[in-house]
């Protein structure tokens, strides 16, 4: 991926010590991430200038070029578009639930873009926006939450692995995938994604260090959207920020403004970068908002109030990768209409496949338990064949 | 570091060539003394070491199995001989083993994992029964699991607590795993080979008190008998339970640790005048009915033995099992012999705990043989 910012300054990069030795700073330096959270674009979507971007030498982050922000910025509609339609969709009783990244697209927008063909991604059940930016089909990508399967689409086809709900469970499989990948020579690079309260858990801890124990590609990608259904942040950690948890294994963390998709770009670009040279994995923390509840069936006006909410409104990512983008003379009327009809294209997609009632073969259930069925379970298909026919029958 | 790793095909020249004189080999020694005596702990780690040579797609890991070799050194000398890419220690962490397993199992490998003891192994218990078990059914059979899970299990070594649990339980009630334990020295080798070679995930149970239990057992022949199932596309002893010990009056079902305890009940009963047959299930899922039933409709009584507290266990499921398939042909209830439900005992206690020859036998009599 030639567009990916950094990836001059980390080629001769190996290992730990000569990253640090290429960036001129300690390997304390390193590991630590920077002093404030690295904000290229600000709330009112300007370009800052270098000096205020929160970088410390070694944490200096290139613009991305013209190309690759339109690209995301195009997949940033899309997936803003995505998320409501969805919502709109459970509300119309097409889909059982839905966690809504409404807010959050810029994360899940940059976790897939900043990701090379080859690559894994490991999401959470909050990521379908990300899913999708990575290249699964819309209505496979919503399988999940349709509810006529777990899952909707083949992890190794698409590089994608398969949301479901514990937490962190999915870190451990994407080092298992760098793992894999690495003995056997190739250079994947494995993002894997979990959020603020997951932190918590004991999986992101054995998950962490054992991608530092064996320095394997893998980049870890939480997004602090602040809340863990209702529990703060406050409640999770009194860490100085979750990306300082990274230096407890040995590992650079970083921190970036969860809602600029410029220094997400940047940050992760270079992460990716440095991890695929071989100097082992990565934590970044992005700080965004969960801006609607949990799901439909959560109410967070009983833990968090309206002003809270209104505070971060107004530093939407969207807004404000607008207007940037349009000060920089990126967006005119036609690309603006093109992109709104591709985001208009997918809400489509998603309403004819999700409107149609899906196909459902009750003897399904007993399929893919194991590669070959017991006599047991061949016992139990049989039970329900017989019960449907009955059924048929009686019709 | 630049790993390499061999391509099948290259692996498979080897073994080709490795069993041609391993055949050689064996017929040479059938002609002298006949086998010599093997341990399980040997069978255990010849049966890695052949699928690793056969396979390049397998690898071992878990804790203190590289350079040490494991605590029961089933793993010894294969670090030395296949690198430590191949075979390696992880930081001391369960729920990371087979979290990293199932990725690695995902990105076309053969993971073979070890918990160094059955109760160490509960911290992997999200990953096992959330991933390892359900990943196939969740992606709708995109996505193999061919992960075995080694565990050294039960009791009758006067371990320390959390060294001696039966926990097979745990992991029969949990869809998408096999679970598969070993009694004899042949039938370790056997099982270790199929279950490395499964495309689902396998729970492999190691009865600890039998791993230096020894057998004349031709571990060359074993080879060449597995390999030449294997190329069938046969498996003897996935979904198939053994008759250890032929006998018309009564059945013992037994499984791991519990069937040489249920062989020395039978060899007792026999002196007494009663003919005991005892099954080896092996298989405990897939579990195979057939062979089970078939022993019980022809003595019409059955006893099942198993270490693990009773209630809620595997041998009440075969119990119940057994009592629906085999109803009109029983002459009295099945009956259980179990460990007690209690936590499992300190190691002056355990004697007191397992099941042991009196206690099958007084059960075998109370099989209302007057009635």
């Amino acid at each position: 991926m030639s567009a990916v910012p950094g990836e001059s300054q980390a080629a001769e990069a190996a290992d730990l010590d000569s990253v640090c030795r290429h960036f001129g700073i300690s390997v304390e330096d390193y590991l630590l991430p920077s002093r404030g959270q690295i904000q290229i674009v600000d709330e009112g979507g300007s370009l800052r200038p270098a000096e205020d971007q929160g970088t410390e030498p070694g944490h200096e982050y290139p613009l991305p070029d013209d190309e690759t922000l339109l690209k995301a910025y195009e997949q940033l509609v899309i997936g803003r578009r995505a998320n409501d339609q969805n919502s709109a969709l459970v509300r119309q009783g097409r889909m059982a639930v839905y966690p809504s990244s409404h807010g959050q697209e810029a994360c899940q927008v940059a976790a897939a873009l900043c990701l090379g063909q080859n690559d894994w991604m490991f999401p959470t059940y909050r990521d379908s926006v990300a899913v999708m930016a990575k290249g699964v089909d819309p209505v496979e990508t919503m399988v999940l939450f349709r509810g006529d399967w777990h899952g909707g689409y083949d992890p190794r086809q698409y590089k994608v692995g398969i949301q479901s709900t514990p937490l962190t469970t999915q870190l451990l499989h994407g080092v298992g995938v760098a793992h894999a990948a690495k003995l056997r020579g190739e250079d994947t690079v494995v993002l894997a994604m979990c959020g603020d309260g997951a932190t918590s858990e004991g999986d992101f801890h054995e998950a962490l260090n054992f991608a530092a124990v064996f320095n394997l590609p893998v980049i870890f990608f939480v997004q602090n959207n602040q809340y863990a259904i209702s529990v703060p942040l406050s409640q999770q950690s009194v860490a100085p920020s979750l990306a300082h948890k990274a230096v407890g294994y040995g590992m650079a963390g970083e921190r970036v403004d969860g809602n600029d998709l410029v220094a997400l770009m940047a940050v992760l670009g270079r992460a990716v970068e440095l991890a695929r040279t071989g100097s082992g994995p990565l934590l970044v923390e992005a700080h965004t908002y969960r801006m609607q509840a949990h799901t439909n069936a959560d109410d967070a006006t009983r833990y968090r109030e309206d002003e809270e909410v209104t505070a971060w409104q107004a530093k939407d990512p969207l807004n404000r990768m607008t207007t940037y983008l349009k000060n920089k003379g990126l967006l005119d009327d036609a690309v603006t209409e093109r992109i709104a009809a591709h985001a208009e294209d997918t809400a489509q997609a998603l309403r004819d496949g999700l409107n149609q009632d899906p196909e459902i073969d009750p003897l399904e259930l007993f399929d893919h338990v194991y590669a070959t069925q017991t006599p047991q379970l061949a016992e139990q298909r049989a039970l329900l064949a017989d019960e449907l026919s009955r059924e048929g029958d009686a019709k | 570091m630049s790993p390499h790793i061999t391509t099948s095909s290259e692996a498979n020249g080897n073994v080709s060539a490795a069993t041609a004189r391993a055949t050689e080999r064996a017929a040479e020694r059938a002609e002298a003394a006949g086998p010599r005596p093997v341990t399980f702990a040997k069978a255990l780690n010849t049966a890695l070491a052949d699928a690793m040579e056969a396979d390049a797609g397998v690898v071992l890991f878990g804790e203190d199995i590289g350079t040490l070799g494991g605590v029961f050194r089933i793993t010894d000398g294969l670090t030395a001989r296949f690198g430590v890419e191949r075979c390696f220690d992880t930081p001391l962490a369960e729920s990371g083993i087979a979290g990293m397993a199932i990725g690695m199992a995902m990105n076309g490998m053969r993971p073979v994992i070890e918990m160094q003891f059955d109760a160490f192994a509960y911290p992997a218990f999200e990953q096992i029964a959330s991933h390892l078990a359900k990943m196939r059914n969740r992606t709708r059979g995109a996505v193999d699991m061919p992960v075995v899970v080694r565990i050294p299990y039960a009791g009758g070594i006067g371990g320390v607590e959390h060294h001696c649990d039966s926990s097979e339980a745990y992991y029969a009630h949990t869809p998408g795993l096999k679970v598969m334990t070993p009694s004899t020295v042949s039938d370790a080798y056997r099982m270790m080979r199929e279950a490395i070679a499964s495309n689902d995930p396998v729970v492999f149970l190691e009865p600890k008190k039998l791993y230096f239990s020894k057998d004349p057992v031709d571990l060359d022949a074993l080879r060449t008998e597995y390999e030449a199932a294997a190329a069938a596309g046969e498996h003897p002893t996935e979904g198939h339970a053994a008759v250890a010990r032929a006998g018309t009056d009564a059945t013992l079902i037994a499984y791991g640790p519990s069937v040489s305890t249920a062989l020395a009940a039978a060899a007792a009963a026999a002196e007494e005048g009663r003919s005991l047959e005892v099954i080896d299930v092996r298989s405990i899922v897939p579990f195979d009915d057939e062979a089970v039933c078939a022993s019980v409709r022809k003595t019409g009584r059955a006893v099942v033995i198993s270490e693990a507290p009773g209630f809620a266990s595997v041998a009440s499921e075969i119990t119940a099992r057994v009592q629906e398939r085999c109803f009109h042909s029983l002459a009295a209830p099945v009956l259980r012999v179990t460990g007690f439900d209690i936590p499992f005992p300190a190691p002056k206690l355990e004697g007191f705990f397992l099941p042991g020859v009196d206690r099958i036998l007084d059960t075998v009599d109370s099989l209302q043989w007057e009635d």
